[in-house]
């Protein structure tokens, strides 16, 4: 079963008196349980792809459809509601909230979401646990590195158990060890919990790891293919093609 | 949609203390302006207090029994009988607590050496003593004994005046009911020192039974001052002796009898808030600049929380309450200090480098702040009020962000 599919997406933005096109006609269908990434250029449209995904853009023109229900002409509140309790986001510049701890920042949307506190403290608590950080629960953003708040941001997106976690340049700000080590945890929840995973990137090192990969330019999809993930970087290495699932170049 | 206000609290109040310095300097400009809206309303109650306190001593009562035609033509002719009956028995039952029947004439007093025309209290002493409109300090000499007393009591303004002193003969001239001079030579038995100086050149008092007699008025009288004590429930028991009084009688409240007094007390309550909104207003824009200031800041932040799913109004939620935060503890500072400044005040403050001023206004030497809940709690509702309705604006921007700008602002 399809979990996302876009069909003939359009979006442009003004820039002064230019238009520029950041969507043009991409049509994109994404299982469930899949780790695909969206590749490409600086201004190849993913990062607007994974936000027209996300609820957080709407497009011009075209549909997206999330678990069976279109979401491209939500009102704004029943998007936000989507978002809150439907998909997971994890962001380039980890954006924790910064006066609330490691705990905290993860028990927030299941706040939102008005889970009991017993119920969210053992989520929570579950999570960092998973993605590495027992014993840190209570340090705040500024006292944690890079890696490890990239990984609050990871344990937040997942505490709420969604079914999509959409991440937009994910390991931009890691160095190559939290890098790795941030896309292993990303493909053992991919593979045990049965999240579908994308991610936005042009980092080799996060392409290595998908099992999709979708190539973007100038706002369009320009390649599709199926790859045998390696589990580990391998910079550079040329994607394994298989035939491409419902995709447009 | 859920409410999650604990953590939305928690959020407030850390979010407080990020820039602690901008939160410090708010709070301190709005307990200042908490303080000055307390202080400086307990000063004006105090005064009007003062001023409406002073004219009923002076008045005296807070209501009064005459003739009909008396407060047109305050003369001798228009009097009436003492009490009797139902309005007696309305007189001596609660929450009356003193009343006194009196003699109030026009009348000029001669020494040998000078003559001045007084407003002559005909009184009975234990009666205005019960009312307190007898003068409070004696200079010289002693009180009237009582209502047959022939002597009289003048205030040491009007004996330096009649250049007089205790002990001496003085002439009291007045007109009887069929017009005609009434006059008795007068033995002074005390001098009195007044709140007021004016009250001391205005003011002499006889004996009720004397007068009478001099006036050819037995057993009548002009004025029924009438007091229970608190000035400000006067309408509560009004109704209840003008029914008692007879319907040739008029029966009229203190803000009638003083209707400068009545409106000055309407005035000081509609002053008050207009001060306090003043005030406020000018407090609103530090806070809407620090609210402005806190959003800009953490635009990236608030676009987070609507990415995460957080409803606009959720956001609008989060800065009203910082808002509510910062003014609930600027209101607990402004309310201790102005605690702190009133209580040693209690005993009053010296204005008597300004008394000559204010004696035009019926005010003492010493003015007593009268610190009123009413006031504090409508402070209250003036910060609370004006403040959230300055916070909507930065608070409905916050929730207005687009999420995908405010994340890619740096």
């Amino acid at each position: 079963m399809s979990a996302i599919v876009c069909q003939d997406l359009c979006k442009t933005f003004e820039q002064g008196e230019q238009r520029i096109i950041g969507l043009d006609r991409v049509s994109l269908s994404i299982e469930a349980g899949e780790l695909l990434c969206l590749s490409g250029p600086s201004g190849s449209g993913k990062t607007t792809l994974l936000n027209a995904m996300g609820g957080l853009d709407t497009p011009d023109s075209g549909s997206i459809t999330l678990g069976g229900r279109r979401i491209d002409q939500l009102s704004r509140g029943a998007l936000a509601d989507l978002r809150l309790r439907e998909i997971g986001f994890v962001f380039q510049a980890y954006n924790l909230i910064p006066v609330l701890s490691a705990r905290e920042n993860v028990e927030f949307v299941m706040q939102v979401q008005g889970l009991a506190p017993a119920l969210r403290r053992e989520r929570a608590a579950g999570v960092l646990t998973e993605v590495g950080l027992a014993g840190l629960e209570e340090r705040r953003p500024a006292e944690m590195s890079g890696g490890q708040q990239q990984r609050v941001a990871v344990a937040r997106a997942i505490a709420s158990e969604p079914q999509l976690v959409l991440a937009d340049e994910p390991t931009a700000n890691l160095d190559s060890q939290s890098a790795t080590q941030l896309m292993d945890l990303f493909q053992a929840l991919n593979r045990n919990r049965n999240v579908t995973f994308v991610l936005a990137t042009h980092d080799p090192r996060v392409m290595a790891y998908a099992r999709r990969l979708v190539r973007m330019e100038d706002g369009r999809v320009i390649d599709d293919v199926a790859q045998q993930p390696s589990g580990r970087p391998s910079v550079g290495r040329p994607s394994v093609g298989r035939p491409s699932v419902g995709s447009e170049g | 949609m859920h409410w999650p206000l604990g953590s939305l609290l928690t959020l407030a109040w850390r979010n407080l203390w990020r820039n602690y310095r901008r939160t410090l300097i708010m709070l301190l400009a709005i307990a200042l302006g908490v303080w000055a809206m307390i202080v400086m309303s307990a000063l004006m109650r105090g005064m009007t207090d003062q001023m409406v306190r002073n004219g009923l001593a002076t008045l005296p009562g807070e209501a009064q029994i005459h003739h009909p035609e008396f407060l047109l033509d305050p003369s001798v002719v228009n009097h009436m009988p003492m009490p009797a009956g139902r309005l007696l028995e309305q007189l001596n039952s609660a929450p009356i607590t003193a009343w006194a029947a009196r003699l109030r004439v026009p009348a000029v007093l001669a020494s040998e050496y000078a003559s001045r025309g007084v407003t002559l209290l005909g009184v009975d002493p234990a009666q205005e003593d019960a009312l307190g409109s007898l003068p409070e300090t004696l200079l010289e000499g002693r009180m009237l004994a009582g209502a047959d007393d022939r002597g009289i009591l003048l205030g040491a303004g009007l004996a330096a005046r009649l250049e007089t002193g205790l002990g001496k003969r003085i002439v009291l001239m007045t007109q009887d009911t069929a017009n005609n001079v009434a006059d008795r030579g007068v033995r002074i038995v005390g001098i009195y020192r007044a709140r007021l100086q004016g009250d001391e050149e205005r003011f002499a008092y006889v004996g009720r039974g004397a007068l009478q007699e001099l006036l050819g008025l037995e057993q009548r009288v002009t004025e029924i001052a009438v007091s229970a004590s608190d000035y400000t429930a006067v309408d509560a028991w009004l109704p209840a002796l003008q029914a008692a009084a007879s319907p040739e009688l008029e029966v009229l409240g203190w803000t009638e009898l003083h209707t400068f007094l009545g409106s000055m007390l309407a005035v000081q309550e509609g002053f008050v808030l207009v001060f306090m909104v003043v005030v406020f207003l000018v407090l609103s824009f530090g806070l809407i600049n620090t609210l402005v200031m806190a959003v800009f800041e953490r635009t990236r932040e608030l676009g987070l929380m609507q990415a995460l799913g957080m409803r606009p109004a959720l956001i609008l939620l989060q800065v009203l309450l910082e808002s509510l935060l910062l003014l609930a503890l600027g209101l607990l500072a402004g309310n201790s200090l102005a605690l702190a400044t009133l209580l040693p005040l209690r005993d009053g403050v010296d204005i008597s480098a300004v008394a000559e001023g204010m004696e035009m206004m019926e005010m003492g030497t010493t003015l007593y702040p009268l610190l009123a809940l009413d006031d504090m709690l409508m402070s209250t509702a003036v910060v609370l009020t004006l403040g959230l309705l300055a916070s909507l604006l930065p608070a409905w921007r916050a929730s207005r962000l687009d999420p995908v700008r405010a994340l890619a602002r740096h």
